[in-house]
């Protein structure tokens, strides 16, 4: 990880293998205690692989995984019982929700009393404390969500495993249980290790983030890092960043790509050197009139997608291809059509360069 | 018709006096049948459990045995109990034939295959990710084994209600390796069928009508707790 936080769960040379197929291969991998990790990337890059081996669920090929420098699988019930977990499907039992909730407290042996304390303190604080005598059944999705969450929460885990826990549910409902997620997750800070593939999750509630891709650990840092500072041409790919140039480094701070030349704020390359310049497709600002600032160039309108509060185009400047997102209503403002010229500016601080192997 | 007609008489008048040999036998019968049933619950369940979620050499030849054994005509059971008890037999030394004992094995036997298929398919039904959860949720083995008898309540008491009905309905074993004692090893069954034999057609109706109506009173328990909402 990118700070000095300590360890709290450690990953050492970790394969988990399928069918004599390897599906997860991390080197090392440290979760910082109290804090929350976004572990991201596409589909089938081994983020619920990793998940289900710390839950020691799956019996990894080879490799150890430790808790406050203990190996985990010492004792498996012991370390499960010092962690908790929810998952896309709220996996309620067929019980009352309060029932449910007490569940992990009642596994762990906790007198009636205790358990009902923190059922109901749970149940409140998760705002469904009108739903407790309610059977699990009668529950609508994001109800159901919510009871799993206090679940996850009622025994107090010192780490906190969830596998995409918002992203069964509708978005106004998501948008009211992401808010008092983060609320509770920063009020009793559990060591949280969060499964999302929602780049706006990973940034809104996650401390550090770790992407995999294919199997394999490709970056860790801060979640705005990994997304605007992204280390190679597949994670650039993958966090959105339409916009990856091949081109070479000209001079101090600048490059050219495809016959244009852009500047950029970013770490520099050697002199020559072949880069990726990469540009997320929000960072392009299109206005009707050039006013001579640095990396604006004109540009020809190709398409036009509306894609929700955004339009998006695709614009023609020199041989490059320049993918932006314009917020409706300035689109609407500018009056642009296909074949329209416009200019296109891109501030060098978010021109992101990568050294390019290739 | 008038000798059904007699027979339902007798079987009345046979109960309005409590007649002692038919308490008796009744009594019997529901003891050796429970016994043999709880058994095969006890045995049975964590099989069915193991079935349903483990995955080891020689499971699919298992299931094929349990599932041919859901069907094993009676007799058979019979035999094999009687060849192992008898005299002569592995375990002749006991002195178990025609003791309700052996009638508890033999139906033992014979309720076994049906409370394991019953439990492994419902078992086997449950979302393989609740029960991920249940490990999450730091449930130890006989834990997990106690969430999943509660998920697959349903199932488990149909595995009862089978197991129990194969047991206390079964008569051929019950003579084989019983012999139909009096005062013994008879139960409802081999009395029923030894009246039938002597042309006491009354009696063996009275004995059959109390055979019908303890399955259905115990099955009719079975149903209200299986269809009861569970509040808790």
């Amino acid at each position: 990880m990118t700070d000095h936080a300590e360890a709290h769960l450690e990953v050492r040379d970790l394969v988990v293998q399928r069918g004599g197929v390897t599906v997860l291969e991390i080197g090392a991998l440290d979760f910082p205690r109290g804090l929350v990790t976004a572990v991201i990337g596409p589909n089938g890059s081994g983020k619920s692989t990793l998940l289900g081996a710390l839950q020691l669920v799956l019996h990894p090929s080879r490799g150890t995984l430790k808790l406050d420098g203990e190996p985990m699988d010492a004792d498996p019930v012991k370390t499960r019982r010092r962690m908790s977990a929810a998952f896309q499907e709220p996996l309620l039992l067929s019980m009352s929700v309060r029932a449910n909730v007490e569940l992990p407290l009642r596994l762990r042996g906790v007198d009636r009393r205790r358990r009902q304390e923190l059922g109901e303190h749970w149940l409140e604080r998760f705002g469904i404390a009108s739903l407790a005598r309610r059977h699990a059944r009668q529950l609508s999705g994001g109800e159901a969500q919510r009871v799993s969450l206090a679940r996850a929460f009622a025994s107090q885990p010192e780490v906190l495993l969830l596998d995409e826990p918002f992203s069964g549910v509708d978005a106004p409902t998501r948008e009211g249980l992401i808010e008092d997620f983060a609320e509770i997750v920063s009020e009793t800070r559990p060591t949280t290790i969060l499964v999302t593939h929602d780049r706006d999750e990973a940034l809104r509630l996650g401390d550090h983030a770790a992407l995999l891709i294919g199997g394999g650990l490709r970056q860790t840092g801060r979640p705005s890092e990994v997304f605007e500072r992204p280390s190679d041409r597949a994670v650039a790919e993958f966090v959105g960043m339409e916009n990856v140039w091949a081109g070479q480094r000209s001079e101090s701070g600048v490059y050219r790509a495809g016959g244009v030349r852009l500047a950029s704020t970013a770490k520099s390359v050697a002199l020559g050197a072949p880069a990726l310049l990469c540009v997320r497709p929000e960072r392009i600002v299109l206005s009707r009139d050039g006013d001579g600032s640095a990396n604006q160039m004109r540009a020809t309108v190709r398409t036009v997608r509306p894609r929700g509060p955004v339009v998006r185009s695709d614009l023609a400047s020199g041989r490059l291809t320049l993918t932006a997102d314009v917020p409706v209503t300035v689109w609407d403002e500018l009056g642009l059509t296909v074949g329209d010229e416009v200019f296109a500016r891109i501030a060098p601080a978010d021109v992101h360069v990568i050294e390019d192997s290739v | 018709m008038d000798l059904i007609w007699d027979g339902i008489r007798e079987a009345a008048r046979l109960w309005w006096s409590g007649d002692g040999e038919i308490i008796e036998i009744t009594l019997r019968t529901l003891a050796i049948s429970s016994a043999a049933t709880a058994l095969a619950l006890v045995v049975g369940i964590p099989m069915g459990a193991i079935l349903a979620l483990r995955r080891f050499w020689g499971r699919g030849l298992i299931v094929a045995a349990v599932n041919t054994g859901m069907g094993m005509p009676p007799v058979v059971i019979g035999l094999l109990v009687a060849l192992i008890l008898w005299r002569t037999g592995p375990l002749g030394d006991l002195n178990l034939i025609y003791t309700p004992t052996a009638m508890v094995v033999a139906q033992l036997l014979l309720s076994l295959p049906l409370v394991v298929g019953f439990s492994l398919a419902s078992i086997q039904s449950v979302n393989p990710r609740l029960i991920g959860q249940m490990w999450a949720m730091g449930a130890n083995r006989l834990q997990v084994l106690w969430l999943l008898v509660r998920e697959t309540r349903l199932g488990l008491l149909a595995a009862v209600m089978a197991g129990f009905g194969a047991a206390i309905s079964e008569v051929g074993a019950s003579m084989q390796v019983g012999g139909n004692l009096a005062g013994e090893t008879r139960v409802l069954t081999t009395a029923t069928v030894l009246e039938t034999g002597r042309g006491n057609f009354e009696v063996a109706i009275a004995l059959s009508l109390v055979l019908v109506v303890l399955a259905f009173l115990v099955n009719l328990v079975l149903t209200a707790v299986q269809q009861r909402r569970p509040v808790t």
